[in-house]
């Protein structure tokens, strides 16, 4: 649920990254954090476990400058990806705006996408959120295994498992290397705006 | 769906909590949504926190304590409150969608500060429903 304060002019959204255990969620705002430090007047928010694996999510706020007049904060999160975390996921996605969802390239990992997925539309409709009406970037993380001789999918493979009836925009990505991480973010946040922009015309309010 | 509020509201919930709870000795109040989004904070002037990272771990927080008191059969835990060596953090939950968190040191009772959240969550849920 955003906030719009007419006041102070501030629009705040709430953008969330899904997708499987160790799909490369955290290492996308790691990377967003290391290189838009201006846009960020906050430390990254992480609660881990021991084992480094997100336990409940990383957080940091994003400013992304004016539109149309208001000044607009971006509240980025990410989700545990692991299978067990299922309430907390849920918890993160309260009041969410737009979701980017991180698949995991690796052949191995093919079958985890697709629950994963599955996933965030259950726990989106808890919400009555319709995955097929919610601003929604796919990403095809980890590109760069394919260099170290790992088997990846191809993308068709992965647009008929994943994105073959969402339609959703999708990118090729490598966090690690930073490769459409930027891309991938400013899809999201024009899709999210646009969505509030639509909803604030509809009189949805 | 999202929350619009305009200048009336905001400056009746900023009055609320400045004159019952910054008035009273709190450090910082402020008042989120469950989805971690901060609507009005307001402080003493003499601390400098990052209120956003506050709002986004107090809704995360209050919404696993919800959760676990599900678990073991109540409807909610009421009182949320975190006790340090000089500063500790109490929550209270305003209604469905909103939440109150304060912060305040040794010179605040708790005893006095939950007299005064009932009296401040009346008023905002006046302005709020």
């Amino acid at each position: 649920m955003a906030f719009i304060n007419l006041k102070d002019r501030v629009i705040q959204a709430k953008i969330v990254y899904y997708g499987p255990g160790r799909c490369g969620k955290t290492t996308n705002l790691e990377y967003i954090y290391s290189r838009c430090r201006e846009q960020i007047n906050s430390e990254m928010v992480t609660v881990k476990t021991q084992g480094d694996r997100t336990l409940f999510f990383d957080f940091f706020p994003f400013d992304i400058g004016k539109i149309a007049g208001y000044d607009v904060k971006i509240q980025l999160y990410t989700v545990p990806g692991q299978v067990k975390y299922n309430s907390t996921r849920r918890l993160v996605l309260k009041g969410v705006d737009g979701v980017v969802f991180v698949a995991d390239s690796e052949a191995e990992r093919r079958n985890k996408n697709v629950a994963s997925l599955m996933n965030l539309q259950e726990n989106l409709a808890l919400y009555n959120k319709n995955i097929f009406e919610m601003p929604l970037v796919i990403q095809y993380n980890k590109r760069d295994l394919a260099k170290q001789g790992i088997e990846v999918l191809d993308v068709e493979t992965l647009d008929r498992d994943l994105n073959g009836v969402l339609k959703a925009p999708s990118f090729e990505a490598s966090a690690v290397e930073g490769d459409n991480v930027v891309v991938t973010l400013k899809k999201i946040i024009s899709l999210t705006m646009a969505s509030l922009e639509k909803e604030l015309e509809n009189g949805d309010w | 769906m999202s929350l619009i509020l305009g200048s009336q509201h905001l400056d009746r919930i900023q009055d609320t909590l400045q004159k019952n709870l910054i008035g009273s000795g709190v450090q910082n109040t402020m008042l989120i949504d469950m989805a971690g989004n901060i609507i009005v904070t307001v402080d003493n002037g003499q601390v400098t926190r990052d209120m956003y990272s506050l709002a986004a771990l107090a809704a995360a927080n209050f919404g696993a304590m919800c959760s676990m008191a599900r678990i073991v059969g109540e409807e909610e835990f009421s009182l949320l409150f975190h006790k340090g060596q000089k500063e500790s953090i109490y929550f209270s939950r305003v209604n469905e969608e909103f939440l109150l968190v304060n912060i305040f040191d040794n010179e605040v009772t708790l005893g006095f500060l939950r007299l005064k959240m009932a009296q401040v969550i009346q008023e905002l849920s006046r302005v709020l429903d």
